[in-house]
């Protein structure tokens, strides 16, 4: 029981010694899943916490611990940073949903930004994520127009809807395109494994591909394809540049850092609220890196007309008519997909075969 | 020329003094790693080591001691049995997962009835799930002679992937908007391993450990059993002649092993993790292996080594934080004390000759 008091009296304590120091810095904290130099997923996220470093100078403290797992361990670095006086906190991963919704219930004062996740069962604690979808749309144009072999590879990490939703889109525009063309999916379920990535996209390459999408992390299928040769990929969440212009030939970008510097600001402000953001192209928080050369000009004209079409809204990348695997109506003629169906998309649209793992 | 020679007895004063040589060992050279990254080597060892324990908020950091120190130590208790007798259980983390899946199915299995019977039903069936998936090297060696390091190994993978598939498919939320995990035990009391005492971090695991580790105490000094082990270990034949049943043996060691790693499992899923997730494992079963040598397999020694194990991991993350210590050098840090443990090892059984050598 002494000890309850003691961390309630604690948490008051810091409370009270944040206001008091508001003045001073603000400290926000980052928890990272992977390794910062995963050159993915977490790379990008230290990119946004350098960048709100730049943005506020000496007004803004950031700390961050790398390579959390999921679960206690997440618990505890987050209870530390909170501790520590962190006044934000962003937790950068699906897995880390519960964690951050516990330690929000301790620390009041101390606002918590959770990535991926539908949790919000606190007044400090906000949810974020990206329409990678629309970045998928313009891959898939530009993948069925490259195929040859009419084969796509697509190296999936875990079935979840925000994986499901990628291989939708992109299965649909490359179709639009290109109505012979099929998809090869393995699933990885990991986010970040070079070994087991390099292995998916070698399994993929032998089975006729010559177009590797990838939803995870690493670089490792890039290598893969460069050394097979005519192989085509994309970045992910990082540019992943140095494999271009061949065979990476464009990519999806994460870039957090509008959206990291803008929540700090809020914090100094005291305008801080809690919500769900869920941006795409159009603000900025999904990026589409340079389309290189490989790609014919026609079809680089075209996909940086779709870019400019989901930046402004007039064009959305689950337009109807589309049906579902099983043949079921799922969207009319000019109907749009609602927020709802997709964030918890759990199903392949018509045209791809194979199933989603249960 | 300087050169070893074997010890005609292997020196206890030095069975002793290794583990406390290594930790000076790992702070010296890791205090080297330290400065060579630029941070203050002193504070970087402060921080990891007398933070958590007495700094400011260790009111919150001793009882993370016990959640973080608890499945190492029930784990590298079971593995110790088997080590002692030289049976090399190296799947722990594989049985770890088998014993939370079969708990964790068995109280959500359940769901939402409240009884005081779920929580000690979802004890049994953790520490089956465990047990049963350590049988399977035990049994392949017993009737076909085949590797333990290996098949147990192997079954780690298998094992994941069945850890997958329940947290996609069978456990997974229904309530969880087709995203995967199980539903969080932490909110269903009756499957719940809450805190004993709030705040202490003390909850049925630790209380299980504490029990692994007076079991594994009384077996070794008192028991028959333990005798015909440590034996088995030291010298096969002679414990063959003495009438040990060495295929019994592989049953026991690899069974109680799998036993203690599921029930750890178990106690994690239920307790502090909360929920069957597709990451849920995070090492415990090999990490417990650092922890069983560096507790010289001795019950004692492995409470003070998963301790100290534990420490450096919280340690580490708060080293992160505050002095924006890179992972990867914590982890070097950690390997440090592993390798200087089994360098110094040598001179239990070998001491240094200064000298010219002898020609042949």
């Amino acid at each position: 029981m002494k000890l309850t008091t003691l961390f309630a009296s604690a948490a008051v304590a810091l409370g009270l010694a944040t206001t008091a120091m508001a003045e001073d810095k603000t400290k926000v904290g980052f928890v990272f899943v992977g390794p910062i130099g995963d050159g993915g997923w977490t790379y990008e996220h230290n990119k946004g916490r350098e960048a709100v470093e730049a943005e506020f100078g000496d007004k803004v403290e950031t700390v961050y611990v790398e390579n959390v797992a999921e679960g206690p361990d997440a618990e505890r670095v987050m209870t530390q940073m909170a501790l520590d006086g962190a006044d934000l906190i962003f937790t950068t991963s699906f897995g880390y949903m519960d964690a951050t919704n516990n330690v929000a219930a301790k620390f009041p004062k101390v606002k918590f930004e959770h990535a991926t996740g539908y949790k919000r069962l606190h007044p400090n604690v906000s949810t974020y994520s990206a329409r990678f979808y629309e970045g998928r749309a313009i891959q898939g144009h530009i993948a069925g127009n490259m195929t040859k072999s009419n084969i796509i590879g697509y190296i999936a990490s875990f079935p979840i809807p925000e994986v499901i939703r990628g291989i939708n889109s992109a299965y649909i525009h490359a179709a639009k395109v290109n109505p012979d063309v099929e998809f090869k999916i393995i699933w990885v379920y990991t986010w970040f494994d070079p070994a087991k990535e390099a292995d998916a996209a070698k399994a993929l390459i032998e089975q006729g591909a010559d177009v590797v999408l990838q939803h995870t992390d690493s670089t490792a299928p890039q290598a893969a394809a460069q050394e097979a040769g005519n192989v085509v990929t994309f970045g992910q969440a990082s540019d992943m540049g140095q494999y271009a212009p061949f065979p990476r030939v464009s990519s999806i970008i994460d870039d957090w850092a509008p959206y990291y510097i803008a929540r700090t600001r809020a914090v100094m402000d005291g305008t801080w609220e809690s919500m769900d953001t869920w941006d795409g192209i159009g603000p900025g928080m999904v990026g589409i890196g340079e389309i290189s050369d490989a790609v014919p000009a026609e079809v680089k004209e075209e996909a940086l007309a779709m870019k400019a079409a989901l930046a402004d809204g007039s064009y959305h990348a689950f337009t109807g008519p589309l049906n579902k695997q099983d043949g079921s109506a799922w969207l009319a003629e000019g109907e749009t997909a609602d927020d709802g169906t997709l964030a918890g998309m759990n199903f392949y649209v018509e045209g791809i075969t194979g199933e989603i793992p249960q | 020329m300087i050169r070893l020679e074997k010890r005609p007895q292997p020196s206890r004063a030095f069975s002793y003094a290794t583990p406390l040589l290594a930790v000076l060992a790992t702070f010296f050279f890791g205090g080297l790693l330290f400065a060579a990254l630029g941070k203050d080597p002193i504070a970087s060892i402060l921080t990891i080591f007398w933070e958590p324990l007495f700094g400011e908020f260790s009111f919150f950091y001793r009882p993370q001691l016990l959640i973080k120190g608890a499945p190492l130590v029930l784990i590298a208790i079971g593995l110790s049995l088997g080590f002692k007798a030289g049976i090399w259980n190296i799947g722990a983390e594989g049985q770890y997962i088998m014993g939370a899946l079969f708990g964790a199915g068995v109280g959500l299995a359940f769901y939402p009835t409240e009884s005081m019977f779920i929580f000690p039903a979802m004890v049994l069936a953790g520490a089956f799930g465990g047990w049963i998936w350590a049988m399977i090297p035990a049994v392949l060696k017993v009737k076909f002679g085949t590797n333990e390091i290996l098949v147990s190994l192997m079954l780690v993978y298998v094992a994941e992937q069945f850890l997958a598939s329940m947290s996609l498919g069978l456990l997974k939320n229904p309530e969880g908007f087709g995203f995967p995990g199980s539903r969080n035990l932490q909110q269903y009391p009756s499957a719940h391993n809450a805190e004993l005492i709030t705040g202490s971090g003390m909850h049925w695991g630790v209380v299980m450990a504490l029990i692994a580790v007076i079991f594994a105490y009384v077996l070794f000094e008192r028991h028959r059993l333990g005798f015909a082990i440590r034996v088995t270990g030291e010298a096969p034949r002679a414990a063959k002649f003495s009438g040990v049943n060495p295929s019994r043996l592989v049953l026991f060691c690899l069974g109680t092993s799998g036993m203690l790693a599921g029930l750890a499992g178990l106690f994690e899923a239920a307790g502090p993790a909360g929920q069957i997730t597709i990451d849920f494992n995070v090492g415990y079963g090999f990490t417990a292996i650092i922890v069983a040598f560096l507790g010289r397999l001795h019950p004692v020694g492995i409470v003070l080594a998963g301790l100290l194990m534990a420490l450096t991991y919280i340690g580490g993350d708060i080293a992160q934080s505050q002095l924006g210590l890179p992972a990867a050098a914590i982890q070097v840090f950690q390997g440090m004390l592993l390798f200087f443990l089994l360098a110094f090892d040598l001179f239990t059984n070998y001491r240094l000759r200064f000298g010219r050598t002898e020609t042949a």
